[in-house]
């Protein structure tokens, strides 16, 4: 039985138990509706073994909005713990494994995966392809990420969580300090998730290089692929450090090397040091493509052109670079000395200037616009403000003096709540609502989609806005409960309130799109917000093959100007195009990942070894495989195309 | 497929022209990894804790065995590629098969570099020196040996279907990583060898 033993988690209580009973019942019944309905070989053949670019998106967005949940439900656990003052809901192991994991589902798991969604479904439609460049790797990098965040996401049933912060820092998450296998999920988990979004970042850095519509150059992309183009060369920069520095932490866990470790010439500084060299350019990764929706969807509803298009390129541009340059500040109560400290703040203050360029190219877009207030107009709108507001405190962080103030306590939480809710959330919501008629061919419900803005941004405003408070006061992030005598009491209940009502607008969010499911009219046309981009010009839903005919693009917003100005963009005739086939191979692959991860974390040597060989058979396989793709008729295409266009 | 007539073989198609580019790419990515793993390398270059340091463990010999080799079997696999463009797919194949075979060799020295360590005691677990030291031999070392079976299934396919421009520019894209290789070994050898020497 000792081998079994490992599996069990070291800190059950009842709620674990309870979530493990849902979670088998949930895949019971999942499992049994799939045979009850035979869909089993529709699922194989459309979406397990897919290539095609829309479907792996929404694949993406339907993996995001699920570990929005899950991290959703983390966060309530915490604010519900923090609450009261000496709280008893959870323990202090409890909470620790409940915070560590609401952070790494939150920004790998969910906002990752969102962008990812956007990424996949929008640029090679707003640049007039047909694919990505990879199609197949495309589908790898879909479910390594996938694999990773399930395998991340059992820890809590199996083996336990990780608890050592979503920064994981060493000593801490060594073994001497974090005892179960916690801590291998970490490593492991992301690791996978991590060489599929580096393997995506490769795909559309080529896909935006080498695929766009003839005529459109570099700098008449619109601002969305601007965005993606920047965020990915970040990624292919930034991946391998955290690749090599999870590593590093696997072997430290797993065979005792002592990069970390506290004698023996280890460092555990260097943990820190790599983290943060990957982790802020990270949530650069996150806030440009947010920054790229925010362009398209405010130009598109002020009906302007949007204001100052090169000096967005640029500012991009500038933040990307700056982001590999400002990894201390998130440290500088470590001591690494005053010139260090000065360098990282003035690096840190500077990329408030380029991100200030961009709020003004907002507003200045916005200036004599006729702007229509449809629910992404309205996330854009708070956007801005309170977006602007965590930009502020970021700039107060950045001061390495005063931030012997801020550092590790609540003000720091809401700062960075601050500018990934308002900037990433809100962009990634907002966005949904925008792309989900071309996506799925009816509207989200404006009405139900404004509730949820304004409940959002309530609820924001409730539950960070006291944070800032008790932080300046003291109150230090991750501690588990407080006395009553700190006072921290009345703010920290007025920031659970807040939390609920984010839940009750998140759950909002999930009526709005059973609503509009049944009762949305259909036939909405292909351009149903009357916007400015390639993307709209395409039929909805988007065929298979994306265009019938390539478009040529003479200007920034070649839809618009095809419209407005008469530009013509589809000219020629059809002919036979060539497609990707689907593909088993990546689906199989990543399982076999996912093994080779399971075994990883509990040590269970054959099995590596065996699934690394699974692994490495399926690249033989690949090498070998002839695959040339296959070509659409053109009779077939003009019949699909006579048949959408009756539709409209 | 539309073939490009006037391009190398490699760079016919336009699915080709994409895997160039996206590789290229692909190694920016490994000069990413293989810079973190320098840096790496110089914090921990003088933490030795109770192990040995680099001057005390390495040595002369083997390391110019090694690094003959693999830079001439960098020598040996441009100059298959010369002959596919040439089009000698004989020429071409024996020029790859040299390749691996001092690859191989490369990776034997390698193997027993890494044992001789082990019994001077600067093992995986010594010291944080040591831990680095292995791993980012280790890294390069894994690559080679990757490198190894990928070029050999490639060997595999031109046998079979001969210099097409699909053979050509997996050919072509295992070069390029191949002398990847190489120049991060210059890199190991400068900076962690010699500097370590001295």
């Amino acid at each position: 039985m000792d081998f079994f033993d490992r599996f069990a988690v070291p800190h059950p209580s009842f709620l674990i138990y309870a979530s493990m009973v849902a979670i088998g019942l949930t895949v019971i019944a999942v499992l049994v509706g799939i045979t009850y309905f035979k869909k089993w070989d529709y699922l194989w053949r459309e979406w397990l073994t897919t290539v095609d670019h829309k479907r792996i998106g929404i694949m993406y967005l339907i993996s995001a909005l699920l570990m929005l949940f899950r991290g959703g439900v983390d966060a309530i656990m915490l604010r519900a713990q923090l609450a009261i003052p000496d709280n008893k809901l959870l323990e202090s192991q409890h909470y620790n494994e409940v915070f560590s994991t609401h952070g790494v589902v939150m920004i790998l798991f969910m906002a990752m995966p969102f962008i990812m969604f956007f990424f996949n479904f929008v640029v090679p439609l707003q640049i007039g392809a047909r694919d990505v460049a990879f199609p197949r790797l495309n589908a790898i990098s879909f479910w390594l990420f996938f694999m990773g965040a399930m395998l991340f996401n059992i820890s809590f049933v199996i083996g336990g969580s990780p608890d050592a912060g979503w920064t994981s820092y060493f000593p801490l998450a060594g073994n001497d300090f974090s005892t179960s296998v916690g801590s291998n999920y970490y490593m492991i988990a992301i690791q996978i998730a991590g060489i599929g979004t580096l393997m995506t970042g490769i795909n559309f850095i080529t896909t935006i290089f080498k695929m766009r519509a003839p005529g459109m150059k570099l700098m008449q992309m619109p601002m969305f692929t601007w965005s993606a183009l920047i965020s990915n060369l970040i990624i292919v920069f930034a991946f391998p450090v955290l690749t090599v520095l999870l590593a590093m932490g696997t072997m430290d866990r797993l065979f005792d090397t002592k990069f970390f470790a506290i004698g023996d010439g280890g460092s555990d500084m260097l943990w820190a040091n790599l983290f943060w060299v990957w982790g802020h350019p990270e949530v650069y990764i996150l806030i440009l493509p947010a920054f790229g929706l925010f362009s398209e969807i405010i130009s598109t509803f002020a009906r302007r052109n949007l204001y100052g298009y090169k000096s967005m390129v640029a500012s991009m541009v500038v933040i990307s670079a700056f982001s590999f340059f400002v990894w201390a500040h998130h440290f500088f109560t470590m001591g690494q000395g005053a010139l260090a400290n000065s360098f990282f703040s003035i690096t840190t203050m500077a990329i408030a200037v380029p991100t200030g360029v961009k709020i003004f190219n907002w507003l200045f877009t916005l200036w004599k616009g006729k702007i229509e207030f449809t629910t992404p107009m309205l996330y854009a709108m708070h956007f801005l403000p309170l977006f602007t507001l965590g930009g502020v405190t970021g700039v107060m962080l950045a001061m390495s003096a005063a931030d012997y103030q801020y550092h590790n306590t609540m003000f720091l939480v809401a700062h960075f709540h601050n500018v990934i809710i308002p900037g990433v959330v809100y962009a990634m919501l907002g966005g949904l609502t925008y792309y989900w008629p071309k996506m799925f061919g009816f509207m989200l419900n404006e009405r139900i989609g404004k509730w949820t803005v304004w409940l959002m941004s309530i609820g924001f405003v409730l539950a960070f806005i006291p944070m800032y408070i008790t932080g300046l006061d003291g109150q230090a992030r991750r501690m588990y409960t407080y006395s009553e005598a700190t006072g921290f009491g009345p703010l920290n209940m007025v920031a659970f309130i807040g939390a609920g009502i984010m839940a009750i607008s998140f759950a909002l969010l999930v009526y709005n799109i059973y609503y509009s499911v049944r009762y949305s009219p259909r036939n909405i046309g292909n351009d149903p917000w009357n916007a400015r981009t390639l993307e709209w010009a395409t039929h909805t839903p988007v065929p298979e093959y994306n265009f019938a005919v390539m478009p040529q693009v003479k200007s920034t917003e070649a839809f618009w100007d095809a419209k407005k100005n008469g530009h013509e963009i589809f000219k020629g005739k059809i002919e036979k195009i060539h497609m990707p086939n689907s593909s088993g191979l990546p689906f199989i692959m990543s399982c076999i990942f996912f093994v080779f991860g399971f075994s990883m974390i509990f040590s269970i040597w054959p099995l590596a070894i065996i699934s690394l060989l699974g692994i490495l058979g399926c690249l033989v396989y690949r090498s070998f495989e002839k695959d040339h793709g296959h070509y659409i008729p053109v009779e077939e295409i003009e019949e699909t195309e006579t048949k959408l266009r009756g539709a409209k | 497929m539309k073939i490009d007539h006037s391009l190398p073989l490699e760079y016919s198609t336009e699915e080709n022209r994409l895997k160039i580019f996206g590789f290229w790419i692909f190694l920016g990515a490994e000069i990413m990894l293989f810079a973190t793993l320098f840096t790496s390398y110089f914090v921990y270059e003088h933490r030795t804790g109770n192990g040995p340091s680099g001057a005390e463990i390495f040595e002369i010999t083997p390391v110019l065995m090694e690094t003959i080799l693999l830079l001439a079997s960098s020598f040996t696999i441009g100059l298959g590629i010369h002959a596919m463009r040439l089009g000698k797919q004989k020429a071409m194949m024996t020029f790859f098969s040299v390749t691996l075979v001092l690859g191989l060799g490369f990776l034997g020295f390698e193997i027993f570099e890494f044992v001789t360590y082990i019994h001077e005691g600067a093992g995986l677990s010594t010291s944080g020196f040591t831990s680095m030291l292995l791993t980012t031999l280790g890294t390069h070392g894994l690559h080679v040996t990757f490198g190894f079976f990928w070029g050999l299934s490639i060997i595999l396919q031109v046998k079979k279907r001969g210099l097409t421009p699909e053979t050509a520019n997996k050919s072509f894209i295992f070069s390029l990583y191949w002398h990847f290789l190489d120049v991060v070994w210059i890199f190991i050898f400068s900076f962690i060898y010699l500097k370590g020497m001295m």
